[in-house]
């Protein structure tokens, strides 16, 4: 049986024909979708590599069920930036050297959107260490990681100041 | 994964019908089911997706000041509720200190109630496990089993409950509503997670078809809210699950203390009530000298499953110190690690 479901991802509605259940969302957008940003790491929600926003909060999109999120909007790394600007929490990224080889970032990335759209940290670094405890780093890159968020969160309440 | 059949039923009544079939299963967010049938430890033939069924997406002040929680209420959005938050502290508390930011925001209430144990043993399909498969044995009897049960085990199966939230509910009395092919009930959560006996390690007390729809937190549950606090021992401070955790909620005036209520995680198949503590702990003063008393009472009857003998004596060192920090009364802020050992003086970290 073949089941039809709509997705927004990064804006754009999508009609997607499943023709088996067991998709995850991760596989959606990999292998369906070709939005290859979103990682598969460990596959068992224990990494955070698969993290993207679905209806504007973070969850791991490994142990999502495809069928079962008909009608969400998904937002992935890819659709963050415009054009050549970077979104601020990118940029901070790149600022605070919050990476080394670069396959945990887009799961780091949209974790830390979800956990500033979250605002329960404030710039409390443990706060901040403890929400962002989904995300493995290898590399060992989580020293600046933390000064990535805690910059962004930063520069994005200063936008919002500006435009206030 | 094994192939399965999809449903997603409009109402609670034809989810019920189609989750009474034989190897059927019902899948909330999947976080927990998602993961074992991808290990090939859980292999339902069909899913019965309750994600979108109308009205269990809510959290109710009932008259009189208890709470109902719909079943399908995301964890990380009940802690975050206020009013449930300042009426059960120690609840959110331990809500929080599960797993991660990302599973909080997708897990439901009745997922993380009716979540299965993390026994190796019970994961891994090649291997015998009662509680997986009746009647084929238990290889954590004789295998990696540190973490494993300390009180209420028996040989057919050693494994505990994983869940953080039931502990605390469960020292609150708290109550689940079920839905099934019968009707109507409900029965106390302790009720929901059977002790294993000689043969037989059930995995829950509901009968086929029959779903959690909404738990209850009764209105004297809100009375201990000025000293309730959630203890999680595990081996690294976030997202890991306890080795021992305890709740503690007190009642205190005029420095005595009128009620207690004391649960155990991860040292048995049910979050562990300590009746016994419980009743030593009345028109005490609350001290350390007594609470050790508590401590010594809440372990009677433990004794280890296989290499798991210090789960005991820290699960004394738990209860005393979750008790000293009940008496000391809940923070005004949540701690900046929910349930740490590492948090001094009610939320300020001790970074180690």
């Amino acid at each position: 049986m073949t089941l039809s479901i709509s997705l927004t991802v990064n804006g754009v509605r999508t009609d997607v024909a499943i023709d088996d259940p067991r998709v995850t969302l991760l596989d959606l957008l990999r292998e369906r979708l070709h939005l290859t940003g979103t990682k598969k790491g460990c596959d068992r929600g224990q990494c955070g590599a698969c993290t993207v926003l679905v209806d504007g909060r973070r969850i791991n999109s490994c142990l999502a069920l495809a069928v079962s999120h008909d009608g969400a909007e998904v937002l992935t790394i890819e659709g963050l930036a415009s054009g050549d600007r970077l979104h601020p929490v990118q940029a901070a990224f790149i600022d605070n050297d919050g990476f080394q080889c670069g396959f945990c970032t887009p799961g780091q990335i949209m974790s830390a959107i979800g956990l500033i759209a979250e605002a329960e940290t404030g710039d409390d670094p443990e706060r901040i260490r403890e929400a962002m405890s989904g995300n493995l780093c290898r590399c060992g890159a989580h020293v600046g990681i933390i000064e990535a968020v805690l910059d962004a969160r930063n520069r994005l309440a200063e936008d919002e100041r500006r435009t206030a | 994964m094994n192939q399965f059949e999809y449903l997603r039923p409009a109402s609670v009544a034809e989810a019920v019908a189609a989750a009474s079939e034989p190897g059927a299963a019902f899948l909330a967010a999947g976080t927990n089911l998602l993961d074992l049938m991808k290990l090939g430890a859980l292999r339902p033939s069909r899913l019965v997706d309750v994600t979108r069924l109308p009205e269990l997406s809510n959290v109710e002040q009932l008259d009189g000041g208890g709470f109902r929680i719909g079943a399908l209420v995301r964890n990380a959005d009940l802690a975050r509720e206020p009013a449930f938050a300042a009426a059960f502290p120690s609840v959110a508390e331990a809500l929080l200190s599960g797993a991660s930011a990302q599973l909080r925001n997708a897990a439901s209430v009745g997922g993380n109630l009716m979540q299965h144990t993390r026994c190796a043993y019970f994961q891994d399909p090649a291997s015998a496990c009662n509680r997986r498969d009746p009647g084929t044995g238990c290889d954590a009897l004789t295998g990696e089993n540190r973490s494993h049960a300390v009180l209420g085990w028996s040989n057919a199966c050693i494994a505990t409950h994983p869940s953080d939230f039931s502990v605390p509910l469960v020292a609150l009395d708290a109550v689940v509503e079920i839905a099934g092919p019968d009707g109507r009930r409900e029965m106390a959560l302790e009720d929901l997670y059977p002790l294993p006996d000689a043969h037989r390690a059930p995995e829950s007390g509901l009968r086929p078809g029959e779903m959690v729809v909404s738990l209850r937190l009764p209105p004297e549950a809100a009375s201990f809210r000025a000293h309730a606090r959630y203890l999680k021992l595990r081996e690294r401070t976030s997202f890991a699950f306890a080795l021992v955790s305890a709740a503690a909620a007190l009642r205190i005036e005029d420095g005595r203390i009128l009620q207690a209520r004391l649960a155990l995680g991860a040292v048995a198949a049910r979050p562990w009530r300590a009746r016994a503590a419980e009743a030593l702990l009345f028109g005490a003063v609350p001290s350390a000298e007594n609470f050790g008393r508590a401590a010594d009472a809440a372990l009677a009857d433990a004794r280890p499953s296989g290499d798991n003998g210090f789960k005991i004596e820290l699960a004394r060192r738990v209860i005393k110190r979750v008790l000293l920090l009940a008496a000391d009364g809940t923070p005004e802020r949540m701690p900046a690690l929910p349930a740490s050992a590492f948090n001094l003086e009610n939320g300020a970290v001790a970074h180690v």
